[in-house]
């Protein structure tokens, strides 16, 4: 009974399932996001792979990038200005790079208690560039500048597809118009390969050699910028990913001896047992 | 414990004497997992997966005990207090993704330890209740893993918890206002996500009650083997330990070192990026998808396309989707054929990896878009999973001319040589 029960089960659901296979498709219609879209750029990075660790110099030329460019827009509200001692500033330079930050800190007027703001310390997280979301809006043509604490694990491809939408700005080809006639960048947006719907809301953030001024000498070609700064959006993804990989390496090797170990005890145990 | 061999406990030590006159404690652990556990001496290393998820769900309980000591289930905390354990608690970001990857290891191994059990017919009497509890415990992780998904408030987590609670809206007339009821709202939010952190506080420890029955039950059998044929006598058996803690040993060994692998160098490569996007109910991702391992799942629920037989298309595929758990409870009485293990049943040993095959396309789909070919694949492998364990496996038993069995275990083991073989290296006959 309970087979026949169930036999009717299975051929209830796998009739209805049949139904719904031989059911026609709407046809559907090539678009010029899914035909153009491309794969990240493949760029190296010093934290690549399972024992990478990040290059000092590197992150502080990313920061430099981050401050001077995308900070204008792009706020970082879980990075503190004492995280940055991680990546080689020193106490004093971490307090100077808190006192001149452009944007000031909300606070209040101790003896009205009306809003103010004051000038950051290293305690503070980076102040956001706009006060909320629809200030950041109505600054940017209705788009909103993405939060970057987290940017470089929230987009398949992190620091590989940061800098794949940095340097991948072009003008829109002529066979893509020429196919999809409707598929024109709007005015007020950018094509770009690498964002998911090819037209992404971000001006092109670097445009010449020499934007920025590297002070360890280093020539400051957008290529450069844009690994650099990447590679910075990494570490504040991920401040971790160097303690991570060295405790991950301890501890494989204490395993690796201890299961080996394990499995002689084991070898020794059933040594005189057939199984 | 159940077995007439098995071994009495004789406490030597004399604290241990005075202890079990009062509490047998000491006899309890010597008869669960002691000398006086008598186990097959055959088992393979699939026998370790039992011991592996034990272990799993104490690491879930440890680093989730501790990360609930740092994490704030409110729905404007939760995203950034997750944060500040990964960034300022000290070794938070090891607690976290300890938890985080912790939760895929008790899948992997758990698949693993289920799929033995259909393999060498672990469901089939006198085990049908250890099947039944196992299939209990399924259940109760899937809701816990749900659950504590949801807590980090990503923007998966939010659309995950908009999806599955969806479900409940499926159920006809009463759907919405039990949807809103279970919720607290008309959609996730701050009290959703209250009781999913209370929940997922809770179940852990459900859990691991219903895993003292599922051993307690298993116990009263004793273990199955690769050969399925019961134990006969003494010489079929060794005792759990030395001989079994030392195998699990071992075992316990290589999971630490692909858990470690995941944790410390690939700690990200089974979630999904749009969970570090704090949660927002006004952005909706390009494509939801659950955690990998619902991904079977969500590929019969969305395999169900038109509406059929007067039940419209969403509530046949949450049918489905239930019923594609809930139909093992009757696999017990479905498969009733005498003889266990697959290795002597060559139809169903057949169907058996083709099912295997079909549960990983299957979570290919569920990973894959809703579109062509992936839906049409997806809804073949569905009938096939449906058709498996309500069709193949009933008309297959009743059918299928099996091998012939061995007579015991140990003449499977030692092929009528003398019990003890000489020790290794010293002219072994064949």
């Amino acid at each position: 009974m309970l087979r026949f029960l169930a036999g009717l089960v299975g051929l209830g659901f796998v009739s209805a399932l049949f139904i719904a296979f031989v059911m026609p498709r709407e046809k559907v219609e090539p678009s010029a996001a899914h035909e153009y879209h491309l794969p990240e750029k493949e760029v190296k990075f010093s934290f690549d792979g399972p024992l990478g660790t990040y290059d000092r110099q590197q992150l502080q030329r990313g920061f430099q990038v981050y401050k001077e460019v995308c900070s204008a827009c792009h706020s970082m509200k879980l990075v503190a200005f004492r995280d940055l001692e991680e990546i080689g500033f020193s106490k004093p330079e971490v307090k100077a790079i808190a006192k001149q930050w452009p944007v000031e800190v909300p606070s209040i007027n101790p003896d009205t208690g009306e809003a103010a703001t004051r000038k950051a310390i290293p305690s503070d997280y980076f102040p956001s560039p706009y006060a909320n979301e629809t200030a950041a809006r109505a600054a940017n043509n209705n788009a909103l500048p993405p939060d970057m604490s987290l940017l470089a694990k929230a987009r398949e491809g992190g620091p590989h597809y940061i800098y794949s939408i940095i340097t991948g700005y072009q003008s829109q080809p002529a066979d893509l118009l020429k196919r999809f006639p409707d598929a024109k960048t709007p005015t007020g947006l950018h094509y770009n390969p690498y964002f998911a719907n090819l037209n992404i809301a971000m001006p092109p953030p670097l445009v010449a050699d020499g934007q920025v001024t590297y002070s360890d000498g280093t020539k400051a070609s957008v290529d450069q910028m844009a690994q650099d700064v990447s590679a910075f959006l990494m570490w504040a993804a991920e401040p971790k990913l160097e303690n991570r990989h060295r405790t991950g390496t301890a501890v494989l090797i204490y395993l690796i001896i201890a299961t080996a170990f394990a499995y002689g005890a084991y070898r020794n145990i059933w040594r005189d047992k057939k199984h | 414990m159940s077995f007439p061999w098995a071994e009495n406990y004789a406490p030597k030590n004399p604290l241990m004497k005075w202890v079990d006159e009062k509490l047998p404690l000491p006899r309890l652990v010597y008869n669960a997992v002691g000398a006086g556990y008598p186990v097959p001496r055959n088992l393979n290393y699939f026998w370790n997966f039992g011991v592996l998820a034990g272990i799993a769900l104490t690491v879930q309980i440890v680093t989730g005990i501790v990360l609930a000591m740092h994490y704030a289930s409110n729905a404007d905390m939760a995203f950034n207090s997750v944060e500040g354990i990964m960034r300022d608690v000290n070794s938070g970001w090891l607690l976290r993704y300890m938890h985080m990857n912790g939760a895929s290891m008790f899948f992997i191994v758990v698949y693993i330890h289920i799929f033995r059990g259909l393999y060498y017919g672990s469901y089939k009497a006198p085990r049908e209740m250890v099947w039944l509890l196992g299939v209990v415990i399924f259940l109760l992780m899937m809701a816990t893993a749900f659950m504590g998904y949801v807590l980090p408030w990503g923007q998966m987590s939010f659309w995950g918890a908009q999806v599955i609670t969806g479900f409940f809206s499926a159920i006809p007339v009463v759907g919405d206002p039990i949807h809103t009821w279970l919720l607290g709202g008309f959609a996730p939010d701050n009290a959703a996500l209250n009781r999913f952190f209370s929940l997922h506080y809770l179940l852990p420890f459900v859990i691991a009650g219903v895993i003292v029955l599922h051993i307690w039950a298993l116990h009263i059998p004793g273990s199955n083997n690769p050969t399925g044929v019961d134990v006969k006598g003494p010489q079929d058996t060794v005792p759990f330990h030395p001989y079994y803690t030392a195998k699990d040993g071992f075992g316990v060994g290589v999971f630490l070192i692909i858990f470690t692998l995941l944790v410390c160098f690939w700690p990200n490569m089974l979630g999904h990026p749009d969970n570090y996007i704090q949660a927002n109910p006004l952005s909706t991702p390009a494509h939801i998808v659950p955690e990998w391992y619902f991904w079977p799942f969500y590929a019969i629920l969305r395999a169900f396309t038109v509406n059929w037989f007067w039940i419209p298309a969403k509530l046949w595929g949450v049918l489905a989707m239930f019923g594609s758990i809930l139909l093992l409870f009757f696999l017990p009485w479905l498969d009733n054929s005498p003889v266990r293990s697959a290795n002597y049943r060559p139809a169903y040993r057949i169907a058996f990896w083709v099912l295997v095959v079909d549960v990983l396309i299957l979570g290919w789909i569920g990973k894959s878009p809703a579109e062509e070919p992936y839906v049409r694949i997806g809804q073949v492998a569905a009938m096939y999973y449906f058709a498996h364990f309500l069709l193949i496996v009933p008309i297959i038993a009743m059918v299928e001319k099996t091998k012939p069995l061995p007579n015991s275990i140990s003449e499977s083991v030692l092929h009528g040589e003398a019990e003890e073989a000489a020790p290794i290296g010293v002219g072994s006959a064949h």
